[in-house]
């Protein structure tokens, strides 16, 4: 299965939930915390995340970068 | 901004180099955030930065220029196709987008709008499409659906007093000056990714000087719609698409057809 992560920068996060709603594996939510702007944020709450980056894409604030696993070339 | 470098995993997804680090004004969930990110995405993807003019409108997106790393230009309230089209002829060898909101592309505007697309003046105009006007309050603009509740229609739009929705798009999609109207959405991932592929050959059919070039996004207000973002998704869903349904309204090479709803 191909892994990935996302980094949510927090500070410019304004908690308006369409990443999580977009967000195939259910891997994001809200956090307790609030940010400098007073708005909770999302974050990553598992290891399930595949990289697939529809959270990115629905994300008005651009607030979100998407990592994956590099692929590993076959060794012929 | 600073994005860390993690062992093992390559970036596949970041904000686009063309967008400044300047936090967007915008309510949470405005679709303007995204419509902004995948049209600098695009306009890195073509490498077009420096060779790029925007037209930034007046209403919520009036400092759509903060947070563009392109050369722009704002206009008086529903000048932008106007100002664009200046900038065009001046500048031939430029890309140049105007970038309008309902109230402003279709209330105040229209004359210039209509009047840039039957001149078929070699443009992009952007046009987002919320169903309100969000800036100053949420009043009624002429694209908001029949019995719509907004600030000026408190008891619901009603058409035998102000008038039915003014489908613009269709409208200029009859002018032959155009030559590649499309109305697409940013409501799901898939919505995204197709409107990006269609800004990508509005700014490629640019460089072939066929005509003006009209894409619709249809949009949320949540602030205006008093609903939640997740709400306003679902509304849009629900109310936007019967009126304004999603898909190619004129192509290059094809006859006018009725845009498809398959793609909602």
């Amino acid at each position: 299965m191909i892994r990935g992560t996302v980094f949510i920068a927090s500070d410019i996060c304004k908690g308006c939930e369409l990443c999580i709603a977009a967000c195939p594996q259910h891997s994001l939510s809200l956090s307790r915390q609030i940010n400098p702007k007073g708005y909770k944020y999302a974050e990553l709450i598992n290891d399930e995340c595949t990289g697939c980056i529809n959270c990115a894409l629905v994300c008005p604030d651009a607030a979100i970068t998407v990592y994956r696993q590099a692929k590993v070339k076959k060794a012929v | 901004m600073e994005i860390p470098v993690l062992e093992n995993l390559e970036v596949v997804y970041k904000k686009p180099e063309t967008l400044t680090d300047t936090p967007f004004h915008y309510c949470p969930g405005c679709g303007h955030g995204v419509a902004h990110r995948v049209l600098m995405e695009v306009i890195d993807e073509l490498g077009i930065q420096e060779e790029t003019i925007g037209v930034a409108p007046v209403g919520c997106s009036v400092f759509a220029y903060h947070y563009m790393n392109i050369d722009m230009q704002q206009a008086a309230h529903g000048r932008a196709s106007a100002a664009a089209t200046g900038i065009k002829r001046v500048l031939p060898e430029k890309y140049v987008f105007s970038y309008q909101g309902d109230g402003d592309l279709a209330a105040i505007g229209t004359a210039e709008t209509i009047h840039t697309v039957n001149r078929g003046e070699n443009i992009l105009m952007v046009f987002i499409n919320n169903a309100i006007y969000g800036m100053t309050g949420g009043q009624m603009a002429p694209t908001s659906l029949c019995g719509q509740v907004t600030s000026t229609t408190p008891y619901g739009r009603d058409p035998a007093k102000i008038g039915f929705p003014l489908k613009i798009t269709e409208l200029i999609a009859q002018l032959p000056g155009a030559y590649f109207v499309a109305r697409h959405a940013v409501h799901t991932p898939n919505a995204v990714r197709k409107l990006k592929k269609a800004l990508r050959s509005a700014f490629e059919y640019q460089k072939l000087n066929k005509g003006t070039c009209f894409i619709e996004i249809v949009s949320n207000c949540p602030s205006g719609w008093k609903l939640s973002p997740l709400e306003s998704q679902k509304w849009i869903e629900e109310n936007m698409f019967p009126m304004y349904p999603l898909g190619d309204i004129k192509v290059p090479g094809k006859n006018i057809t009725a845009p498809s709803t398959e793609n909602n």
